[in-house]
Parts: structure tokens; C-alpha cells; sequence
């Protein structure tokens, strides 16, 4: 069988390959670096001082994996059924069902928090859309 | 493909069977449950509570423009609406987005004036915002059930469910529906936003939602707060002790269209006399 303009074809298939795979040689060896939360506002340090522990809502594990659905049914909670207390399963405390009076209370460092995960996730949430984010100071990135 | 009368008959009536099936599975279980019931939560222990809120407006009450510029300044600040302008200063109409404004006489009872009517009452400025209607036909025509009726009587936006299709906006007869054409953000002064309530986004509508959110914190609505004394009241007009049961009984008040039987509960006094 004979392959006619075989030279170019096979230098096209060689271009064609290593353009394909480029993304993947071009991170090989990079180690994604991971999200690092910062729980250290002033806020939460007073909490710390005051109860003499970080603690959230819930317990850390069930904020990390339900906190969307946890925002979901507060959101429909508030506004559909007038609510606005949330009791805790893990410390009995009341919390103000609230993102931007709640959440972002302690956790007014949305970029150094929310976004962490969210942009290594790639996920984009547009509670903030209408949400107003808290002011931050732009921090020296290291 | 082809299809003679009889095939397309059948296939309508299979069709119909099938859709009246689903009509009555979703009218026999509830289509929404909350994901949170109490005692996980609980209102507000401070709210204030009713069986129907109502507002009673006195326009002989205000006597300058400023008086009602403040009113509907404080509205807007406190649930950051946005204040869309024209190059020139004044409002931009394409974009503009309001909870609580003023229309002249003829717009505000329109049907109820006359040709000899006294000038001062043509004239004057009404201030006007979203009825709370009983039979509200917005929350009829919402395909989403975004907008929906409290148990209180407020006529309530949920801006999370709004897909802004305007149904509501076609079908409010007072107009207090507006659409955010564009990202509200743009006309909200950074530094007069409060930054304790969200804005909105591009492509929902919002209107008034009688201060929902402060009456949960055991507040009066911002415009309440904002009138001169005693030009605008609010309270439980199911109660007979509350100041807007007693003045709707003592003297004679207007509402907007009640021809139409939305059964609104804003209520206006026009003539003068003290009543606070």
C-alpha cells in the first residue's frame, strides 16, 4: 500500500498530536496548589475568645460537603415561610439565617474564603450577583 | 410522517389521559416541601406579627415635595433600588425601577375625577406603591411562584424563583411591578447602599414587599418611618385596637381600583382632620 504525500501527512499527524496533548505535557509535574481557607477575622477570633473554640453552623465536615443545600433551604426558609432562626443540630445555638448578615459577618473575607474552593472547583455560585460581598482590603497575595 | 383524523384523535386523547394523570398525581402531593421545618427554625422572637397588614397613607399629611422625596428616598436606600438617570438628570424611564413613587390624582383613582373638582386635589402629588392586594392577580399569573402570598397579607417577591417573563408586571393594575433591564448595580450609589440587604440582578422584577424583612426585626416599614407624623400608618387591620382599623372605621378612606376586586390594603385619606 502506498500512502501518497505520506511525508506530509505524517508531519500534520505529528502537529496534530502534539497540539492535542500539549495541556497535558504542559502540566505535568505541576502539583495544583490547594484551596487554603483562612479562618482568622476578627469575628471569628472573638468567637474564639468568647466560647473558646472556632465553630460554624454545623460541624466543619457537614459545612464543607452541604453548605449549598444548607443555603438553599435557609434561603427558602427566610423568604417563604418567615423564618429567620436557625437552631443548630451540632451546638443547639441560634444563628440568623442569613448570607450577608450571617455567614459573611465572620466570614467577611469572601476571597480568602468562599472563593477559594469555588475558583478551584471551578464552580461559580451567583449568589453574589445580588448578594453584596464585604468590602475587603486587598491583602499582599505572597 | 402522516397521520389521517382518527390516529391524530387518539394520540390527543392518550395525550389528554396522560396529562389529566399527571394533573392529579402533582395536585395530590405536595409539589414543594422546605427543606428546613421547625424546631430546626424558628421566626424572629422581636418580629412583629399580624393577621393582615395594612398601610393607611394621609396625603394632607405631606405638605411639601420634600416630604414625600424623603419617603421614597428611604425606601429605595434601605432596599438599595437602583436610581437610573439620563445624562440630563432626569429619571431614566427605560430603566427606571421603583417600590414607591408619585402619581397625580387621575392616575392614582383614575374614574373618580371630575370636571369641577378642587385644583389642589388634582394637582397633588399621591404617593403610591404595591397594594398587597388580597387576590393579588400577579402571584396568579406567576408561572414560578416566585411572587406569593404571606399568611400576613404581604404579597411577597422571591427573587431566587424569578425567571423574568413580566407576567406579574402585565397583570398588576397599579403598575408597581418593575423589570431590571440591566444590572441594577450600575445606578446603586456605593455609598449610600446598605450593605445589610441584597441588590438585585439583571432580568427579575422586584417591587415593594412592605418591609418584610424589617417587620422580622420587629420594625416598621422604612417609608413609615420616613413620613411626617401621622401621614402614614401601618398595622393589623384585622385588629380592632390597631391605629389603621381605627382610622379605616372612623373615617371615610379611598383605595386604589377596588372596582377590580384585587382587594387592595392601601388605604388613603385625602381631607384633613388629625387623627394621630
Amino acid at each position: 500500500m502506498k500512502l501518497y504525500d505520506g511525508g506530509k501527512i505524517l508531519i500534520g499527524l505529528m502537529v496534530f498530536v502534539g497540539i492535542a496533548t500539549f495541556p497535558f505535557y504542559y502540566n505535568i509535574g505541576k502539583v495544583d496548589s490547594k484551596p487554603e481557607l483562612k479562618t482568622d477575622t476578627p469575628a471569628i477570633q472573638a468567637w474564639e475568645k468568647q466560647y473558646g473554640k472556632k465553630e460554624c453552623v454545623e460541624s466543619k465536615e457537614y459545612m464543607r460537603s452541604e453548605h449549598m443545600q444548607l443555603l438553599n433551604n435557609w434561603r427558602d426558609s427566610v423568604v417563604r415561610d418567615m423564618n429567620r432562626q436557625y437552631v443548630s443540630m451540632t451546638s443547639g445555638k441560634k444563628f440568623n439565617m442569613s448570607l450577608q448578615n450571617g455567614c459573611l459577618e465572620c466570614h467577611s473575607n469572601k476571597k480568602q474564603f468562599c472563593d477559594q474552593c469555588h475558583n478551584y472547583m471551578a464552580v461559580k455560585p451567583y449568589c453574589f450577583d445580588c448578594h453584596i460581598q464585604p468590602m475587603e482590603k486587598e491583602e499582599n497575595k505572597s | 410522517m402522516s397521520m389521517d383524523r382518527r390516529q391524530f384523535l387518539k394520540i390527543a386523547g392518550i395525550s389528554s389521559i396522560l396529562g389529566f394523570g399527571a394533573s392529579v398525581a402533582s395536585a395530590t402531593h405536595t409539589i414543594w416541601e422546605p427543606g428546613l421545618k421547625p424546631p430546626q427554625v424558628e421566626p424572629n422572637p422581636d418580629g412583629l406579627i399580624a393577621k393582615r397588614w395594612a398601610m393607611v397613607v394621609d396625603m394632607s399629611k405631606f405638605k411639601t415635595d420634600e416630604d414625600i422625596k424623603k419617603v421614597t428616598t428611604a425606601c429605595h436606600q434601605t432596599h438599595n433600588v437602583p436610581d437610573f438617570r439620563n445624562p440630563d438628570g432626569t429619571v431614566d424611564k427605560k430603566f427606571e425601577v421603583k417600590w414607591i413613587w408619585e402619581e397625580p390624582y387621575e392616575r392614582t383613582f383614575p374614574g373618580s375625577e371630575n370636571k369641577f373638582m378642587s385644583e389642589h386635589i388634582k394637582d397633588m402629588p399621591f404617593i403610591v406603591l404595591c397594594n398587597h392586594c388580597d387576590n393579588p392577580p400577579c402571584v396568579r399569573v406567576c408561572p414560578t411562584q416566585a411572587t406569593f402570598k404571606l399568611p400576613n397579607g404581604i404579597t411577597m417577591q422571591d427573587e431566587h424563583r424569578c425567571i423574568g417573563c413580566r407576567f406579574c408586571m402585565a397583570a398588576c393594575p397599579y403598575g408597581s411591578r418593575s423589570f431590571n433591564w440591566t444590572d441594577p448595580r450600575k445606578a446603586i450609589n456605593p455609598a449610600t447602599e446598605n450593605k445589610a440587604y441584597p441588590t438585585r440582578t439583571k432580568g427579575v422584577v422586584e417591587k415593594c414587599t412592605f418591609c418584610t424583612e424589617r417587620l422580622q426585626f420587629g420594625k416598621l416599614p422604612a417609608c413609615v418611618e420616613a413620613a411626617p407624623k401621622g401621614a402614614m400608618f401601618f398595622g393589623d387591620i384585622e385588629d380592632p385596637n390597631s391605629e389603621v382599623r381605627k382610622i379605616v372605621t372612623s373615617q371615610l378612606t379611598i383605595r386604589r381600583k377596588p372596582e377590580l376586586g384585587t382587594g387592595p390594603a392601601v388605604y388613603y385619606v385625602i381631607g384633613g382632620s388629625d387623627h394621630a
